[in-house]
């Protein structure tokens, strides 16, 4: 027994803000972006649009898709439209599921990989036979636009996918799972304000707490070493090796980084998927955006990784099944 | 030339593309065109490749090659 991907639905804001937009308020370039990052354009969501609402509308069109029953919803995002409740609950009710168990992980920029071992958690222990697992962030509200190292980096989107209780071999088998984290990196990549540590008083307010801050240099020297090793770990689980695997898609947060850890594993140009340019970092939204935009066949052997806040990593292998996600 | 400035070397033309020829003692990241992400990619490449460890604020005072294979053999770099 184990999962298997049945239907992905995608869904991001319609406003296309690029790098000579931000350009003109903010003391960087289209060339030191794209040339740092990757990143050419990214979305972002209108006033008064929430996670919620960019969640509901890529888990509507992979439920569409999906022809099996969905009885649970895991809900990956660092960007809940509250603190209390999680917003799981409230996009299993406006998907019209019912009743069902719902809840959120936070794993940030990893939570779609964490997000797909809970899934399959709950099938594997009859808890559910088929889950919806949606990634969905809108990283533009704790984004302070007048920080030029952070400002360039996110996006908002959101991507769904139907997990469903299937025989080993069966095409979109997902698994198996390589997970970690190292909370002495903590700091490293944060939203100080808002928790409990730091609530969000007039002081925490004026200094900016409630933004995302970044060690870039640190964080990108262990996005690289996290992901080789993860993904090393993955393929050695599951007796496979850098050379089966038809395509690398990583999370989508730097162009480089994911061209550094390829190199790494010895996974060549043709073998790796990018579209980070499009959509900048949409954190735990941009393995499904990137499944969507990956043009991949059918029985084609992926490999997900995915580095994060936390510090919290991630790498699970999906044999691509024969689906629409046009 | 020490043998870490050989492996140094052998890193830039490997993994950055730098072109043998433009390699030297007294070129500085900048003449090979690497930039800040470069330079903590290097370091990492150093790590890996020596088993030093060079951190983000030494990586950043880091001008030349010839500062570059100095902190790596007082580091204990043995190529």
């Amino acid at each position: 027994m184990t999962s298997v991907l049945k239907a992905l639905g995608v869904a991001v804001p319609s406003r296309v803000v690029t790098n000579h937009d931000l350009a003109e308020t903010l003391d960087t370039s289209d060339e030191w972006v794209r040339t740092r990052t990757g990143i050419v354009e990214r979305r972002i969501a209108e006033p008064g649009v929430a996670t919620a609402d960019l969640a509901v509308e890529a888990g509507a069109e992979a439920l569409k898709r999906a022809e099996v029953d969905v009885d649970a919803v895991i809900l990956a995002t660092c960007t809940a439209d509250r603190t209390i409740p999680g917003v799981g609950p409230e996009v299993a009710s406006r998907l019209g599921l019912g009743p069902v168990p719902a809840l959120d992980v936070n794993a940030a920029c990893a939570g779609f990989v964490y997000a797909l071992s809970v899934a399959s958690g709950l099938i594997a222990s009859g808890v559910a036979d088929g889950v919806l697992v949606v990634g969905a962030e809108t990283m533009s509200r704790v984004t302070d636009f007048g920080d030029r190292a952070t400002a360039v980096l996110f996006g908002d989107g959101a991507g769904a996918v139907v997990l469903a209780r299937g025989e080993p071999g069966e095409p979109g088998e997902v698994g198996p799972f390589d997970l970690g984290s190292d909370g002495e990196g903590a700091d490293l990549l944060e939203v100080p304000g808002g928790g409990s540590r730091r609530p969000l008083d007039a002081a925490a307010l004026a200094e900016g707490a409630q933004y995302l801050k970044m060690d870039g240099r640190e964080v990108y020297r262990q996005a690289i070493r996290r992901m080789v090793a993860s993904s090393e770990a993955v393929l050695a689980k599951a007796g496979l090796t850098a050379g089966d695997v038809d395509r690398l898609v990583g999370h989508q947060a730097n162009a480089r980084i994911l061209e550094a850890v390829a190199d790494r594993l010895g996974i060549g140009e043709e073998r790796r998927f990018l579209n980070v340019a499009r959509y900048g970092n949409t954190s735990a939204a941009s393995i499904p955006l990137a499944l969507a935009d990956a043009e991949l066949a059918a029985g084609e052997q992926v490999l997900l990784t995915a580095f994060g806040a936390g510090m919290s990593w991630g790498s699970t292998l999906l044999r691509w099944p024969d689906l629409s996600v046009a | 030339m020490s043998a870490v400035y050989e492996k140094v070397k052998g890193v830039l033309v490997d993994k950055f593309g730098v072109e043998e020829s433009e390699v030297s003692m007294e070129a500085s990241f900048e003449d090979l065109d690497l930039d800040s992400l470069d330079l903590v990619e290097f370091a990492l490449a150093a790590e890996e490749e020596l088993g030093v460890r060079i951190s983000d604020e030494e990586a950043e005072q880091l001008e030349t090659l010839a500062d570059t294979v100095k902190l790596l053999e007082e580091k204990g770099a043995q190529a």
